[in-house]
């Protein structure tokens, strides 16, 4: 049945795409309230390690999925101490927050590898006919809410406005009373979460198993679908479409009769990555005269509040 | 000011006192929290501490085991400071490590079984050359497109792992390896001559140190350190001055990915001998914490090299005797540049707790 064929490739580019698209929208917040974390992929596989260890410590999808946000959001806090409160480079705040991310969910999941968190429940499991259904899951509809929720609150909330004054002007909005540094440690415990909850998503549904470093440079991925997206909600979908379709062209080609090596597919989700950076990077050159293109003005700059 | 815990006095010019003391501080606490979290895994605080720092420097294996694996460290972040004291953020010298291994490895293979003399030399300039051209995919893409060079630089990374992936499966692979993944075993002419004799310890030792004394030369005496300098503390300045940024992000990568190639040479040419899919092992990304904790100066990252390499050896010793995971070295490196980064905040300026009261700045 060839549309059987169809909702199975939809839902596979779905299943690709959520955990990009969560962290990818965590991302999007914290650069628009003007801090450029780096440590997506850190903050990712703390979580994709947190959430797996909760799963199958008590068997509970629900705090795993809580602990892997709790625990993303703790790794965004600690970027928030560091860069915020110590005013400490962001560029290497965020490398560094990578690599510890990396070594400590590997330290403590040495324990846990080739364990098993048991299939997630599709949709399919609540009565759902099709196989369209039994590729999706409650977390990838709530993913897609999420990109409307963030649209809605950065664009039509007055929390949403005075998160974009601190990242537009963090002087100017300090002037006016806005409390910049309470507003960035915010955007970036949301940040973190949401890069912990994409993590889990990977850990938990996606290969409900744990391997170190199994997030593969999926934070990198997202916070290049950022800059893709041009700090826009929706085009942070689109990219993490676009992606997943990579992935799953990965994973048919043999089916669609190519015979290309497996090392050259899988170089095919970063050298995408490369060529829509140039691509978007070309069109939001300095002088462009797009302002929907533009990154957020204080974006990685350094607030001392005593201006 | 309110919202932030700490006050915060700008210092009229920074600590030098500071400036030299933090990244020591920092290593106190990393060590403060290593025993912490020894303990909460159940071990020996002390005696873990002892077999990562101490061990490995009471016998002539450890001493050349720690050469071994400072030589890529020290290589790397020296090139790497060039960039990152401008603002060029070249994160993916691990991908050009790789490529280095593996543009040299091919010209010894190419010869194989013989080469003479000469083949060595051959095989540095063009490990040396193909990290080059590796990272002049970032340079070109920032200076031609305005393209993030620490999103494409890292990037290339996967890519690199890759492309030696499948050269060690097809063009490169051993006809007698049984279809393992592997290129042959070097022949003597393309490996790099000891240093200690019966230890892994080679020349590239050597070359590191030359590599550090010519970069303290061109850091505190060359134009090229002088304008790198001004890009990085004040872009404007070196705007007005005539400085090409362009000019300067090239030279950057160009520098760093050389480096970081002949560091990749190095490793495939030294103590693994072969080129193999795993011989990337995160080098790369180490060096960038060594490139900070020396404070961007060569001289500093010649300790700093030597230091991580420690952790390394000794992080694999505590490992085999203690059974614990091979991730404790990463998550060591990882608390000492979280520490560093922290403790920084003393070079510019004074801390406070509580409110500054009569300073004027920063009080609301």
């Amino acid at each position: 049945m060839p549309s059987d064929l169809i909702a199975g490739i939809v839902a596979g580019l779905l299943v690709a795409a959520t955990p990009l698209i969560l962290a990818a929208l965590g991302e999007l917040v914290v650069e628009k309230s003007g801090v450029l974390n780096l440590g997506v992929e850190g903050m990712m596989v703390i979580g994709a390690y947190a959430g797996f260890a909760a799963k199958v410590g008590t068997g509970s999808y629900g705090l795993a999925f809580t602990t892997a946000i709790l625990a993303g959001a703790a790794m965004g806090l600690l970027f928030g101490v560091l860069t915020q409160q110590l005013l400490s480079n962001q560029v290497a705040s965020g490398l560094a927050l990578t690599l510890f991310g990396l070594g400590l969910s590997a330290l403590f999941g040495a324990k846990s590898t080739g364990l098993t968190a048991g299939a997630f429940p599709r949709l399919d499991a609540l009565g759902l006919p099709g196989r369209f259904a039994s590729g999706t899951d409650v977390i990838m509809l709530a993913t897609l809410a999420l990109v409307f929720a963030v649209a809605y609150f950065l664009e039509r909330t007055r929390a949403g406005l005075v998160l974009r004054a601190v990242g537009e002007n963090h002087d100017a909005a300090h002037a006016i009373g806005y409390p910049v540094v309470a507003v960035r440690m915010a955007a970036l415990a949301f940040g973190g979460g949401m890069a912990g909850l994409g993590g889990a998503y990977l850990s938990l549904v996606q290969t409900p198993f744990w391997v170190e470093r199994m997030t593969a440079g999926r934070g990198w991925i997202a916070l290049a679908l950022v800059v893709f997206a041009a700090w826009q909600p929706f085009r942070v979908l689109a990219g993490a479409l676009l992606f997943g379709g990579i992935t799953i062209l990965q994973l048919h080609s043999q089916g669609f009769g190519l015979k290309i090596d497996a090392q050259i597919l899988s170089m095919l989700p970063y050298l995408a990555t490369i060529a829509v950076l140039i691509v978007m990077s070309r069109q939001g050159r300095v002088g462009s005269s797009s302002r929907r293109l533009r990154a957020p003005q204080s974006l990685g700059k350094v607030f001392t509040g005593t201006a | 000011m309110r919202d932030r815990w700490l006050q915060l006095e700008p210092r009229r010019t920074p600590s030098q006192a500071m400036l030299y003391a933090t990244p020591f501080l920092a290593f106190a606490l990393t060590l403060l929290a290593g025993l912490a979290l020894f303990w909460l895994l159940g071990k020996d605080p002390m005696k873990a501490l002892g077999l990562i720092f101490v061990t490995p420097l009471t016998s002539v294996r450890g001493i050349a085991e720690l050469l071994v694996k400072s030589t890529p460290l020290i290589l790397i972040a020296t090139g790497l400071a060039f960039g990152f004291r401008a603002g060029i953020w070249n994160i993916g010298a691990e991908g050009q490590f790789t490529v280095g291994a593996l543009t040299g490895g091919s010209v010894g293979l190419y010869f194989f079984p013989g080469g003479g003399p000469l083949l060595l030399p051959a095989m540095m300039l063009a490990g040396a050359l193909g990290g080059m051209a590796w990272a002049a995919i970032p340079a070109l893409l920032r200076t031609h497109f305005n393209a993030n060079e620490i999103l494409t630089s890292l990037m290339l990374v996967y890519v690199a792992g890759l492309l030696l992936g499948l050269m060690v499966q097809g063009p490169l692979r051993d006809p007698q390896s049984f279809n393992f993944p592997e290129s042959r075993l070097f022949q003597n002419d393309a490996l790099l001559p000891l240093l200690i004799p019966r230890t892994r310890a080679h020349i590239g030792f050597v070359v590191a140190l030359v590599v550090v004394a010519i970069a303290h030369v061109v850091v505190t005496r060359h134009m090229l350190g002088f304008k790198i300098r001004v890009l990085g503390d004040a872009p404007r300045a070196a705007a007005f001055a005539g400085f090409s940024e362009q000019r300067l992000v090239w030279t950057a990568f160009a520098i760093s990915g050389g480096l970081a190639g002949l560091a990749g040479l190095f490793e495939a040419a030294g103590p693994v001998g072969q080129l193999v899919p795993q011989l990337p092992s995160g080098y790369g990304f180490s060096a960038i914490i060594v490139a900070f904790l020396g404070r961007l100066q060569p001289l500093g990252i010649l300790a700093a090299g030597l230091l991580l390499g420690l952790t390394y050896i000794g992080g694999e010793t505590a490992q085999i005797a203690m059974s614990l995971p091979s991730a404790t070295t990463s998550v060591f490196q990882g608390l000492l540049l979280f520490f560093l980064l922290a403790t920084d905040v003393l070079v510019n300026y004074r801390v406070r707790l509580g409110r500054v009261r009569g300073a004027g700045q920063g009080v609301v």
